[in-house]
């Protein structure tokens, strides 16, 4: 706790400052609430709208947990299937890259087309935002595997199961977290974009319906929950890695405090 | 009949040929010393003993088989320590037998401790130094179920003191465990001071120029490596090596 307050009061005293500037601001210029609502105006209204927006977020919530598990399981399968057959690999990098350059604000529209407005469509975006970081960086964390360590298998007579489980896996195991870490942040996203095209429920509508009616501070607290539920979801994979990777040696210096 | 027999190897690739007709063997037991420049062919010749390529001709025996392209059949220890660093030292230790079946705890732990890494059992790799490093991963190939153990330049990354007591304690656990074992050096005194004995290679493409057969008693005593026989059998291997 006292380390965290060592490392934070740097940022959080920024933040700080920025509120007070932004407060300040409103007031001076006398700013109307529907243009730029006053910081305190905001939280006011994340306390007292807590009724309006709970449900929305826990529809959220509920949709980010559900397409960041399907998005990342797809991932790392398909990480995997690349990895042990080399033709798959070869053929379907370059698939891999095109599915990344197409716009989600263009394929939502057609998957709520196709798949109604149920939860399906709004799983698919979330796991095609998902997939993709998992992927790649798996990939690159079974290519980097120490060859000495793959020497020393080969030789010592390994299977291709053994060499798998037992060096490359563990080995690609710190590429696969850093792939997660950004792929629980585009979840959100993902999330309440696919929201936005046509849900009952969730943030993305609350966030519609708001700006729609010029409730600008209904819009700011709904910035302020998708930062929060971002933040919340990478420490929670942050945490994970630290209870999984034990066996990383830690960085120099990384844990002075000047 | 010899533990380890390389019977006229020969390895190219395209045009350029790495190993030019190399024989040699190792007997049951031996302590055998391959001594060459760097970049000389010897990781070639490695990996065809370990099986993970083939020469070009000629034939690995290992106890009157072939095992050309067989893997499984030698421990081998790399240059660096080559532990995993996401395992603990006691299952670092225990992976060569994991490879090939059962894990026998008990007898690791004994190992460990004569070692002098007691305690360290739980630590990672990382926790511990250069020479505490080699000598678990030397303990993994003395647990590993392979009679024949390859050493690849194991101790080029120690400083000289450690080196040395490094060289002692491989010695006495040699003798006591009695296995084969072929240790690749660039380090003539190393060479001497460890091998019954030493096999010369020549520079690209490597072939067998000559072989020595040390004749100091075992065991040992770091005493001789001042011994003027000692600096002897050094000025005649330099010299071998030295000709072209």
């Amino acid at each position: 706790m006292r380390k965290l307050f060592q490392k934070g009061w740097r940022p959080a005293l920024v933040l700080i400052l920025l509120f007070i500037i932004w407060e300040t601001c409103t007031n001076i210029f006398d700013i109307q609430k529907w243009l730029l609502p006053a910081p305190s105006q905001i939280i006011a209204e994340a306390i007292s709208g807590w009724a309006v927006y709970s449900g929305h977020l826990a529809s959220t919530i509920k949709l980010i947990i559900f397409g960041f598990s399907i998005g990342s399981s797809i991932g790392v399968v398909v990480a995997i299937g690349l990895h042990l057959v080399p033709i798959l690999r070869q053929a379907f990098y370059p698939l891999l890259i095109i599915s990344q350059n197409i716009p989600t604000i263009v394929l939502a529209p057609l998957l709520v087309i196709w798949f109604g407005f149920g939860m399906l469509p709004k799983i698919i975006v979330i796991t095609l935002v998902c997939f993709f970081p998992i992927t790649i960086a798996l990939l690159d964390g079974f290519r980097q595997t120490n060859r000495d360590l793959m020497h020393y298998m080969q030789m010592a007579g390994a299977t291709k199961k053994q060499i798998f489980w037992k060096l490359e896996f563990p080995h690609a195991l710190p590429s696969l977290f850093s792939g997660l870490k950004i792929s629980a942040t585009y979840s959100v996203m993902g999330a309440v974009i696919s929201e936005w095209l046509g849900a009952s429920k969730g943030i993305g509508v609350y966030m519609t319906l708001a700006s729609s009616s010029f409730r600008t501070d209904r819009v700011f607290v709904a910035i302020f929950l998708i930062v929060i539920l971002s933040l919340l979801f990478f420490s929670l994979i942050v945490g994970l890695e630290k209870r999984l990777i034990k066996w990383k040696p830690k960085e120099e210096g990384a844990n002075e405090s000047s | 009949m010899s533990h380890l027999e390389i019977q006229q190897i020969n390895k190219s690739f395209g045009v350029n040929t790495v190993l030019n007709d190399v024989t040699f063997s190792v007997e049951e037991a031996e302590f055998v010393a391959l001594l060459g420049p760097s970049g000389s062919g010897k990781s070639t010749l490695f990996r065809i003993i370990g099986g993970i390529s083939q020469p070009s001709s000629g034939s690995v025996n290992l106890n009157g088989e072939n095992i050309n392209g067989k893997r499984g059949s030698i421990s081998y220890t790399p240059q660096t320590s080559s532990l995993m660093p996401w395992r603990t030292i006691l299952d670092n230790v225990l992976l060569g037998q994991e490879i090939t079946g059962n894990r026998d705890v008990e007898k690791a732990l004994q190992m460990i401790e004569r070692a002098g890494l007691k305690g360290f059992e739980q630590s990672y790799p990382h926790e511990l130094s250069g020479g505490m490093q080699q000598r678990a991963s030397f303990i993994r190939s003395i647990l590993s179920p392979q009679s024949l153990i390859l050493l690849d330049e194991p101790f080029s990354a120690l400083d000289e003191f450690t080196r040395l007591d490094m060289q002692k304690w491989l010695l006495s656990i040699w003798s006591e465990y009695k296995r084969s074992i072929l240790f690749v050096t660039h380090n003539i005194e190393e060479a001497i001071f460890l091998a019954d004995r030493i096999i010369v290679l020549s520079s690209r493409p490597a072939t067998v120029k000559k072989e020595f057969t040390i004749p100091f008693a075992r065991p040992r005593d770091e005493a001789i490596l001042l011994s003027d026989s000692f600096l002897q059998w050094k000025k005649r291997i330099y010299q071998e090596m030295r000709e072209q």
